[in-house]
């Protein structure tokens, strides 16, 4: 703001002070509600304050945040997150690199139908997952993937988006740099790796954090294709432990649950929020 | 070490041919400047040369070794580029060094040759540390001639390296570049749109006009015998003076639009007695009269001031030609005034107004 009025500054702090309340605010239950006993929790009204119980909840919570049920074994969180995890991280490396090389493809290289392969990826951009989420469950179960990280991370890795995102990053490299790496004698795959992924370094990891946020909150395919308790991703996990029957949701553990989910994501936003940045909005190559 | 041949080179991109058969000989060792407005295809025969873009027909043949299916690497050749096209996440010696690494040559010859270059080039140690964003534009320029030095090439090739260059780093880094050129003595083929780069750099001027070759042969000779209309246009600032004008019929003197009679230097227009022909006069070349003689009296319009010279502007004629004087030391005219001018007969230029050919000797 150019004016510089006091009044105008204690309105403008009001007014994020409240934004960030509202946002910050589920969280904060979520958070007290994670270290109370069931006992208190039920009661009305619900503490506001937080309690005693966090380390016995989230110790619980990491070993068997999900009980035995009918046949199968109680399973921690830090085995839901382990899958999380490999998923994340598999969704996101996979569609990268991927995207990256069909976007080298499609940049570099004058070849037969380029525009109809650069079309048909596009187009594939029209199409949300759960349009074709029936063919793709159909594939996967034939080909035995089921239950499997193969199966949670493959179908997943194909990205549009992210495939026209290099596109726009490599049009913007100048040519002469791609004719200086010829003349210096690189060929296609040297100047790939010692120019071309270099330059595009900061929106790999700009890409990276919004793919791993997008691999790691994966909702409906997990629920799809994973019944193996050991191959339950934690957001499933949590959407299982709410589901029991009759009986007193344990919500102490579920809120622990939710906000151990909730760390990696942070962490990965943090850790890369420099190179994310930039990778944004940094426009000289 | 060698030449370079260009054999009826040929452009074409579908059915639009851009280079109409270019025949040159670059010799061991010369400087050949390819000069032309944009659009006229010298950038595009430079990157023939380079091996940057197919060759549509004819041969190109470096060191006697036709070229025209060899990549750029095989080719022997370096290129410096207009905007220097340095790889931006590499520091200054890695610049230099990349090529080299490439062709697997040992380290300590890589850092012995990189070293070297950045000595000629007055690199200092430090600088080869940084990242090409943190030079300035000069010293960018001189990292990408290091990365054509270290090389070692057959030829080097330039296109218009300095036009991103302010115009005082311009005449600085023009001079640096002709020295190198001479003291390594290696073949260059240099493209550039500026003439005064052209007259000063190249040992030969290539003068290309919408994929033709216009004229080829050493800067003085284009500059006093242009070949045709064109090339007397181009080459020479403020541009040569055009007026019809028209050859007397015993051939002996030319008729100027406002009546008045130039004599012709002996033999110089025979052939073209009687005939309309295009006059060309370097602004340089005129000089007002002194005793009331003179020619092409002229209506003076515009005086500039550039210190060592002064250029003035103005119209004479029936026809009210434009005409440009160009007198050593400052002069003050008056807009409006008349000045009557000498010509000298020994140089003026006649071109054939409808071919734009030179006519006679």
């Amino acid at each position: 703001m150019v004016e510089n009025r006091q009044w105008l500054t204690i309105f403008t702090h009001v007014v994020l002070l409240l934004g960030i309340a509202i946002v910050a605010f589920p969280i904060y239950v979520t958070f007290v509600a994670s270290s109370h006993t069931l006992f208190d929790l039920v009661r009305m009204p619900m503490p506001l304050l937080p309690g005693a119980e966090a380390v016995n909840n989230y110790m619980q919570a990491l070993r068997a945040g999900l009980g035995e049920g009918a046949g199968t074994e109680a399973i921690g969180a830090g085995r839901m997150m382990f899958n999380s995890l490999v998923m994340a991280l598999g969704i996101a490396g996979g569609k990268i690199a991927i995207s990256i090389i069909a976007a080298y493809a499609i940049v570099y290289f004058r070849f037969r139908f380029r525009m109809t392969a650069f079309w048909l990826i596009f187009i594939t951009l029209m199409l949300p997952v759960e349009v074709r989420i029936l063919p793709t469950y159909k594939v996967v179960a034939d080909l035995g993937m089921l239950d499997s990280y193969a199966g949670l991370i493959i179908p997943l890795i194909a990205s549009a988006t992210a495939t026209f995102m290099f596109r726009q990053v490599f049009l913007a490299v100048p040519d002469e740099l791609a004719e200086a790496a010829r003349i210096d004698g690189a060929g296609p795959l040297r100047f790939f790796w010692d120019i071309l992924l270099p330059l595009s370094r900061t929106n790999i990891a700009a890409l990276f954090v919004i793919l791993f946020i997008y691999g790691w909150n994966q909702y409906l395919w997990p629920l799809m294709i994973t019944n193996d308790a050991d191959m339950l991703t934690v957001v499933i996990g949590i959407n299982r432990m709410l589901a029991v029957g009759d009986d007193q949701a344990e919500w102490q553990i579920i809120m622990a649950t939710t906000i151990l989910a909730m760390l990696p994501p942070v962490l990965v936003v943090i850790s890369m929020q420099k190179l994310f940045v930039k990778g944004l909005t940094e426009t000289e190559k | 070490m060698a030449g370079v041949e260009l054999r009826n080179v040929v452009k074409r991109y579908g059915d639009t041919q851009v280079v109409h058969g270019v025949d040159c000989s670059i010799a061991d060792g010369e400087f050949l400047v390819i000069v032309g407005p944009s659009g006229c295809g010298k950038s595009t025969l430079l990157r023939m040369i380079a091996g940057l873009e197919a060759i549509s027909g004819g041969e190109i043949a470096i060191g006697g070794r036709v070229v025209n299916k060899l990549e750029p690497a095989e080719r022997d050749i370096a290129m410096v580029f207009q905007n220097y096209a340095l790889y931006p996440h590499m520091s200054v010696y890695d610049n230099m060094a990349y090529g080299l690494k490439i062709r697997g040559l040992p380290k300590s010859e890589i850092e012995e040759r990189v070293r070297k270059a950045a000595g000629i080039l007055e690199l200092a140690d430090e600088l080869l540390r940084r990242k090409p964003r943190q030079l300035s534009g000069g010293q960018r320029q001189r990292v990408a001639m290091g990365r054509a030095i270290v090389r070692n090439p057959q030829v080097f090739l330039f296109d218009e390296p300095l036009s991103n260059l302010d115009a005082k780093l311009r005449v600085q880094m023009r001079l640096e570049i002709k020295k190198l050129q001479e003291s390594l003595g290696i073949t260059s083929v240099y493209v550039t749109h500026d003439q005064v780069e052209a007259m000063t750099l190249g040992h030969r001027l290539m003068v290309l006009n919408a994929g033709v070759v216009e004229q080829l042969g050493a800067p003085i000779e284009l500059y006093e015998r242009p070949a045709s209309l064109f090339v007397a246009g181009f080459i020479g600032s403020p541009a040569m003076n055009f007026v019809a004008a028209r050859v007397s019929a015993d051939g002996a003197a030319l008729e100027l639009p406002g009546g008045d009679r130039v004599p012709l230097a002996n033999g110089h227009a025979g052939a073209a007695a009687g005939r309309n022909v295009t006059l060309g006069v370097r602004p340089e070349h005129l000089d007002p009269a002194q005793d009331g003689g003179g020619v092409a009296h002229l209506n003076v319009a515009v005086v500039e001031q550039l210190g060592a010279d002064t250029l003035v502007h103005g119209h004479f004629g029936s026809d009210r030609s434009d005409l440009t004087l160009r007198l050593h030391g400052t002069h003050s005219f008056k807009s409006g005034e008349v000045l009557p001018l000498n010509v000298r007969p020994d140089h003026l230029h006649l071109f054939d107004p409808e071919t734009g050919k030179r006519l006679v000797s």
